[in-house]
């Protein structure tokens, strides 16, 4: 115990001597969470739109008012016309045309019925349909004004709320997607790093030929590790609480309780790399395929998972940001309980206890 | 005697010498692309839904079934009791709510007016703002009917009406898949890119072998070079293999021309390699470089305009994504595969990324010192 002790003290130098890589890896973690917690949001909100406004009479002025004011539209250029649409989605700087026809007042007027045209870019659908349909929308509701004097018969009303996150804001969505990222990168990236380096720098043959278990060597590497995740974790919650104003509704226990699970597994990981590689190079470009990729595409914290074929589905269930991802969604904003979320917890607690006994099988006494 | 092609002769060497280092390079993008443009689908379907009925009526049973019937929608849930449904979207299971209170039919008869409620999961916003967009759509067209079955239609509308039709440009079909491969294309070569010119110096610098170049009459920009050349082939052999499967697997073929994605390529490799020797010439050991780089590539990465919407990010991210060299590719490629920009379309951008790539590889040449 005593030796294990010391070992994790000598790696603490390690890491407190390298005083760049130490502030790094703490102030990292901020630096994402703020700034992807602003930047980030999946509103569509200030597309560029161009209308080209044939008739220009009072009714369509009224009408392009009232899309200036939105504020999911920013209007470029007044005065288009339809053969410069072409060239402005080439150049890339609209998203989104209406067309208003020349005779768009005359027909409003004299016999209550025009027709507008909409024009998406839909090199990206998604943002193209939301568009499409907040600009419906601006139009359903101008249509409502001018019907004003007259009550629509007939009307369902649709009362909407948006719960757990009224305001629909990206960073309940990505605070728990960057803290899975950033303590895979601490954990499994740095710890299977350091061990690596011993091995190319030829340290470890000093180290196994020691009369120390070996295996402690390896494990006391991992301490530090996962006393500077835990650091980590309390910044993140706390700039994501103070800053963010992300809430945390449930128990903050059993958030700290789980991401500790999580450190678990990713240091698990960062030990199996480390046994099965032996340069910095190939272990850290294990740790972007088995870790960065993945986590950002299988997670769920960008792309909905139940929209995968299947095959990527079932694949999805190995990785073990997915699990993390919804446990902290539903502790910290939706604040549920131990009891409905003790079945990824278990889910958790298997892959770390696989993954550590596998690190520990591979794990070579002898180098080559 | 030109010592450039020595220095070259010697990296080319040193890189194919490691096989791990070719795997890398050639087996993980093919894997990548063809696997992750299947879970890059953010078409929002099977929105899960749950319907408290608590009318019962013709009116509402139409209704229900004009939701459930449309291609977004799967019924979860029809049960009376709104505590239930709420554990559904609390265990993730569903994602909206629609009550639809008692009296509903007759309100809509009696008082003309009637109102719905909608409780949206909004944790993940686009699914929270897609399926309650949708729902409206669905309902508004439902009272349309619902108004046009009752009310007689004259000769003439007797209100105002505006109709609406919408065409979506250069990707009818609305394809995500066409607007994913280019750009997941776009993240792994710079994420090879990167990671490798970043750690290579930097490699010499923590086995030894930097000195033995010190003490050789090598320039620095020779150096330099010697480092940029070889990556920045490997590169454009990557892409290559990249839009390669693009077409074989996914069928996408730019409507632009591959002269316009190359040119741009080459100067938009010239950037990341640059930076990726900037953090080698920088860092003290392998560790610090590869932090450092994973850091740019999670900025680069999801502020690039491919996961999220760069127009919606607040004012100063929009300013940062200037500085973003995969913000521009990304949307140059789009440009040129989806909407057939040539080179005159993407000149500005095309000349801000030849600025950036002088000024990074200056920086890189003149931080480089022959001294420690």
């Amino acid at each position: 115990m005593k030796q294990f002790y010391h070992f994790i003290l000598k790696e603490f130098y390690h890491i407190f001597r390298d005083r760049k890589t130490l502030l790094i890896l703490l102030g990292m973690p901020m630096a994402q969470i703020i700034i992807f917690g602003f930047a980030l949001s999946n509103e569509v909100k200030n597309a560029h739109i161009t209308i080209v406004n044939e008739s220009n009479g009072a009714a369509s002025v009224q009408l392009v008012q009232k899309i200036e004011a939105s504020k999911y539209f920013e209007l470029y250029n007044q005065s288009t016309r339809t053969a410069d649409i072409e060239k402005m989605f080439k150049k890339g700087v609209i998203k989104v045309a209406l067309v208003i026809p020349s005779d768009f007042d005359k027909t409003i007027l004299a016999q209550n019925n025009s027709r507008l045209q909409i024009i998406a870019d839909a090199t990206d659908p998604n943002v193209a349909t939301t568009l499409t349909a907040y600009l419906s929308i601006i139009i359903a509701d101008f249509q409502k004004e001018i019907n004003q004097l007259n009550t629509v018969p007939y009307t369902i009303d649709l009362e909407t709320r948006m719960m757990y996150n009224p305001q629909l804001k990206g960073a309940y969505n990505f605070v728990p997607g960057v803290m899975a990222m950033v303590l895979l990168l601490v954990c499994t990236m740095m710890t299977s790093l350091t061990i690596v380096r011993e091995k190319e720098l030829g340290n470890m043959e000093i180290l196994l030929a020691s009369p120390v278990n070996p295996l402690i060597i390896i494990l006391a590497k991992a301490v530090p590790y996962l006393i500077l995740s835990i650091i980590n974790i309390i910044t993140i919650l706390l700039l994501s609480y103070f800053v963010l104003d992300v809430p945390i509704n449930g128990s903050l226990i059993l958030l700290f309780a789980v991401s500790i699970l999580f450190i678990l597994v990713s240091l698990s990981l960062g030990l199996l790399i480390s046994s099965v590689t032996d340069s910095q190079k190939s272990a850290m470009f294990i740790s972007l395929i088995v870790m960065f990729l993945p986590t950002v595409m299988f997670s769920g914290f960008i792309f909905p998972i139940e929209n995968m074929p299947l095959p990527l589905r079932t694949i999805s269930n190995i990785i073990p940001a997915k699990w993390y991802f919804i446990i902290v969604k539903s502790v910290m904003i939706k604040g549920l309980g131990f009891k409905l979320i003790w079945k990824e917890v278990l889910i958790l607690t298997g892959m770390m206890l696989f993954l550590f006994s596998m690190a520990i099988k591979k794990f070579k006494i002898r180098l080559s | 005697m030109n010592p450039l092609k020595y220095i070259l002769e010697k990296e080319f060497k040193q890189i194919f010498r490691d096989p791990a280092i070719i795997r890398v390079i050639f087996i993980l993008p093919v894997i990548q692309l063809i696997i992750l443009p299947l879970t890059a689908d953010y078409e929002i379907k099977n929105i899960n839904i749950s319907i408290i009925d608590r009318d019962h009526s013709t009116t509402s049973n139409r209704l229900i079934h004009k939701i459930t019937s449309s291609n977004y929608f799967k019924l979860i849930d029809y049960s009376g009791d709104f505590n239930q449904a709420m554990t559904g979207i609390d265990n993730d299971k569903a994602d909206l709510i629609i009550e639809l209170p008692r009296g509903f039919e007759a309100d809509l008869y009696a008082q003309k007016k009637t109102t719905i409620f909608l409780a949206v999961n909004a944790i993940n916003g686009v699914k929270a703002n897609l399926g309650a967009t949708y729902l409206r759509t669905i309902i508004q067209n439902y009272n349309n009917d619902f108004r046009i079955a009752l009310l007689t239609p004259g000769r003439f509308n007797e209100l105002p009406i505006i109709e609406t039709t919408s065409s979506n440009w250069y990707n009818p079909k609305m394809n995500y898949k066409f607007f994913m491969v280019p750009g997941i294309l776009v993240l792994l070569i710079t994420m090879i890119g990167l990671n490798l010119s970043a750690i290579n110096i930097v490699r010499e610098k923590e086995i030894g072998t930097i000195e033995q170049i010190n003490v050789t009459p090598i320039k620095k920009i020779h150096f330099i070079l010697g480092k940029l050349i070889p990556f920045w082939i490997l590169g454009l052999i990557v892409i290559t293999i990249g839009l390669f499967i693009a077409w074989l697997f996914y069928g996408i073929i730019p409507l632009g021309t591959y002269f316009t994605i190359y040119v741009f390529a080459a100067v938009y490799l010239l950037i990341i390699l640059g930076i990726g020797l900037l953090i080698s010439t920088y860092a003290e050991n392998q560790q610090q470089a590869m932090l450092i780089s994973f850091f740019l590539l999670m900025i680069f990465v999801l502020m690039g305009g491919l996961y999220t919407n760069i127009d919606s990010m607040p004012e100063w991210a929009q300013w940062v994504t200037k500085f973003n060299p995969v913000a521009y590719f990304i949307e140059v490629m789009r440009r040129v595969v989806l909407k057939g920009s040539g080179l005159s379309d993407i000149k500005q951008l095309l000349s801000i990324m030849l600025i950036f790539a002088i000024v990074v590889n200056y920086w890189a040449v003149i931080s480089y010192r022959k001294r420690s």
